[in-house]
């Protein structure tokens, strides 16, 4: 049974290293100017863990392996070096390791949170309800007109609560259920939740934040592909969560501009 | 230390039945309570789990009977969205609060502490009854939840407000829906805080003569860094139960900000705080992990010590360790919450304790690898399901690298990824901790054997079982899959949905496995072979000096005085290979403590 335990363990060492080496279900495409921080990230940290997980099963393995048909004589041996030997192991070896990979990450980190959004970034608003996105576009005066949430009306599609008869600001704002933007191009996307919390997660943009409801909060990125990638809701909202989406337009300057436009003349 | 033999715990034997059974002041039949109860729990939580599996796989598929138990949450025996949801958090709950907290650490505990530690019986007898009671009167609540109008709340074991604390028009169950699972676990603290007050007590108060905190068995030194957490942690639950409570019957706002609007229409709170609650729950949330695992980490420490013939290479270093954990662990809740729009810079703050305690982790896993080494291992179903869960411990343990940071995290919130990692290293490894227990204590809890050929095929089942669908998990997390999802309709995740079948074969399999178990623990209990005697693995600790069962007041007529370190085992000189800490035998032991 020991043998027998020890093969098993080994064998499922290796099968669960093989979808990772292989790339059988990777990361999905990166289309973001920051996302190669993180999925180098990533790697590093996928070759330290992947090492000292067969390392360590391994290791198991071939002590139950050995050690578990002592012969009548044998005598209880210690490991070289006893437990000091391994307390200082695992400071060296995992705990730093492990310590400048968590230092190094914070680039990726800081490229995204501790960068502030370009000046000519385009600001888009993002706001999650119960279970859809929607967005708007400041339109030409680049301003946003306020929010009043007892506006907001799903009948009269008014879904910001937006008062276009007497704020100025509102009257060019574009509302849209898409997230149409300009490739190459630094989005700095303001976000807010209309009544519970939601997530806004891009796999392929390598960006995922939560709406707060009662906090503003912002991310910024730039996309590099041109294309149609879906928003999904990370954070359970309720009995729709599992389908609630949109999607990320990321399109040339010139079709963006040409978009806007018809956005415009939809309102 | 104490002499206990004129003070309160003196207690007598009981004569009636329900004094002797139901409720009882006697700490072992408290323990068989909280494992009967935990035992339960496991099954409710398991055959949930099931059904979502069953409709992850197959979404359409009529699981025959389901009607019976909502006629609304499944028309025509097939899931809603939102019944899919009410399992999950029933799921999630019953299985976090009222198995792996009840069965490591209040079942064993109560049963074998005091006996570790050469007690009579715990300092509070009848808070230690009230204690299950109490968790009793909580798992009935939590259950009733699923009989209320509506169903039980469909917010997740982690009920997020705002989501939990805007009443019935957040969904179906979030009104008495989350009443009752608030209520309930707001109960379920008070049973965690009056039994860990008594674990403590015993442990520092009630040790008998000799038993220096050194010559604890490492299971005792589990149960009492456990019960710290415990005080300190559900301390901090309870009052958040309470305030969402009121947010629902009150009219108060603590969770729910100004301004939120459904159905269009304003809500009438305003004020609230949607972050504090998730502050206030992984201040509690993330102790709790190690409230499941570090129990285990005794108990297969003492399996494995007893079964590898010698003492772990550091007795000092393993206690250190799990203390560090638990100090670690309050540090480091924000983990949680890297993307939920606290400040980015409480992100990094939080990312490196976090960091850190890959430290005390890996020396405990290094501690009982080394150990291994040079010994002499026996093989049964208990030392099994301790290398086991040695194994598991590992294979969750190196995604928490992933998790510790922030930047990662971005990719991994929130998905299948998380979902692995904490099924294997709290699930998982807690449960195989638990088995192994079970099948090492059952001859002194029952004076019976369970079978060793029964438990070797579950235990090569569970682990096989247990890999199959939890490492997948890892995978379907890389590629993006969200959790918390009943159906998988976006484009890139649809062609995930073979790895979810795959799972959900895996899980239906491995559960019937467990079958095995029960089977296993119920025929044993009355049709076993009896023990061969008192001390059938040939251990050192008190519980083995007793008689099988043990005694009302566990010793019998004279109370244990410990001469020796828990664990000589294969000392040179010795007339066995191993010493009872009872033994008044005199050898000169390297290992033994200054």
């Amino acid at each position: 049974m020991a043998k027998l335990f020890a093969v098993v363990i080994v064998l499922i060492a290796i099968a669960s290293a093989v979808p990772i080496v292989m790339h059988m279900w990777p990361m999905p495409q990166d289309i973001s100017v920051h996302g190669h921080l993180i999925d180098e990230q990533f790697a590093d940290t996928m070759l330290e863990a992947g090492i000292s997980f067969l390392a360590s099963q391994i290791l198991l393995a071939y002590f139950i392996w050995r050690f578990s048909s002592p012969a009548p004589g044998d005598k209880i041996k210690s490991f070289p070096g006893g437990a000091m030997g391994l307390v200082l192991a695992a400071f060296l070896l995992v705990g730093t390791e492990v310590l400048a990979l968590g230092f190094f990450g914070t680039k990726a980190w800081a490229s995204v949170y501790f960068t502030p959004p370009a000046a000519d970034a385009v600001t888009v608003q993002a706001q999650a309800g119960q279970f859809a996105f929607y967005f708007r576009y400041p339109g030409p005066d680049g301003t946003f007109g306020p929010i009043h949430p007892d506006q907001i009306s799903e009948a009269n599609a008014n879904f910001f609560g937006i008062d276009t008869t007497h704020d100025q600001d509102s009257k060019d704002d574009i509302v849209t259920a898409e997230l149409a933007i300009p490739v190459n191009k630094e989005i700095h996307l303001l976000m807010h939740a209309k009544d519970v919390g939601h997530s806004f997660y891009v796999p392929e943009l390598r960006v995922q934040q939560d709406f707060v409801p009662g906090l503003d909060v912002s991310v910024h990125f730039t996309a590099t592909k041109i294309g149609r990638y879906e928003i999904v809701c990370t954070q359970l909202c309720g009995l729709g969560h599992y389908n609630m989406k949109a999607y990320l337009e990321v399109k040339s300057q010139e079709d963006y501009d040409a978009w806007i436009k018809q956005q415009a003349a939809l309102q | 230390m104490h002499d206990m033999s004129a003070h309160a715990v003196g207690h007598g034997a009981p004569t009636s039945f329900i004094r002797k059974h139901v409720f009882s002041i006697d700490h072992k039949v408290i323990g068989k309570q909280y494992y009967a109860l935990a035992l339960v729990a496991a099954v409710v939580g398991m055959f949930l789990s099931w059904l979502m599996r069953i409709h992850l796989g197959w979404g359409s598929f009529a699981i025959p009977g389901l009607h019976l138990l909502s006629s609304s949450g499944a028309p025509g025996d097939v899931m809603t969205p939102e019944y899919y949801l009410q399992l999950m958090t029933m799921h999630g709950t019953i299985m976090v609060f009222f198995v792996l907290t009840t069965a490591p650490f209040a079942a064993f505990g109560n049963f074998f502490l005091p006996i570790q530690t050469g007690a009579e019986d715990m300092p509070f007898p009848h808070f230690n009854m009230m204690s299950f009671w109490v968790t009793f009167v909580a798992f009935m609540v939590m259950v009733a939840a699923f009989f209320v109008p509506d169903g039980p709340s469909l917010g997740g074991w982690t009920q997020y407000a705002p989501l939990s604390a805007i009443g019935a028009v957040g969904g179906p169950g979030q009104g008495w829906g989350v009443v009752f699972w608030a209520a309930s676990i707001g109960i379920f603290c008070i049973g965690q805080l009056l039994g860990s007050l008594n674990f403590i007590t015993t442990t520092l108060d009630m040790r008998c003569k000799g038993m220096s905190l050194m010559r604890l068995p490492i299971s005792a030194w589990g149960w009492f860094i456990t019960s710290v957490m415990g005080l300190t942690a559900f301390a901090v639950l309870m009052p958040a139960c309470i305030l969402l409570i009121l947010d629902h019957v009150a009219g108060t706002s603590f969770f729910v900000p100004t301004g939120l609007v459904i159905g269009d229409h304003v809500l009438p709170h305003s004020g609230g705080s949607t972050l504090l609650w998730q502050h206030l729950f992984w201040f509690f949330g993330h102790p709790e992990v190690y409230i499941a695992i570090v129990p285990g980490m005794g108990i297969v420490s003492h399996v494995l010590i007893t079964n590898m013939r010698r003492p772990m290479l550091s007795h000092r270093v393993l206690i250190y360790s799990m203390a560090a954990l638990a100090v670690l662990s309050y540090m480091v809740y924000g983990h949680h919450m890297f993307v939920s729009g606290m400040n980015p810079v409480s992100s990094l703050a939080f990312s490196f304790p976090t960091l850190v305690i890959t430290i005390p982790s890996t020396i405990i896993v290094l501690i009982w690898l080394g150990s291994l080494y040079g010994s002499k291992l026996r093989i049964n179903s208990a030392s099994l399901f301790s290398l086991g869960f040695v194994s598991m411990f590992i294979s969750g343990g190196v995604s928490g690298f992933f998790l510790a940071q922030p930047s990662l995290d971005i990719m991994l919130h929130a998905t299948y990824f998380v979902v692995g990692h904490f099924h294997l290293v709290m699930g998982v490894a807690a449960m195989f901790g638990i088995f192994a227990g079970t099948y090492f204590w059952f001859p002194k809890m029952t004076g019976r054997m369970m079978s060793e050929t029964l438990g070797k095929a579950h235990f090569i089942l569970s682990f096989i079982g247990a890999y199959c669908i939890f490492m997948p998990f890892h995978y379907l997390g890389i590629a993006g899959n969200v959790r918390r999802y009943q159906a998988f309709t976006d484009d890139y995740l649809i062609p995930l949905v073979p790895v979810h079948k795959f799972i959900t074969i895996a899980a239906l399999v491995t559960g019937f496995a467990q079958l095995i178990f029960i089977y296993n623990l119920i025929y044993s209990r009355f049709k076993g072979a009896h023990a061969p005697n008192d001390n059938p693995w040939q251990g050192t600790s008190l519980e083995w000096s007793t008689a099988t069962p043990p005694p009302h007041n566990n010793f019998g007529a004279t109370m244990p005085i410990v001469y020796h370190d828990p664990y000589q085992y294969s000392v040179e000189g010795a007339a066995a290979d191993y010493i009872m800490q009872t033994s008044t035998e005199k050898v000169h032991s390297p290992d033994e403590e200054k």
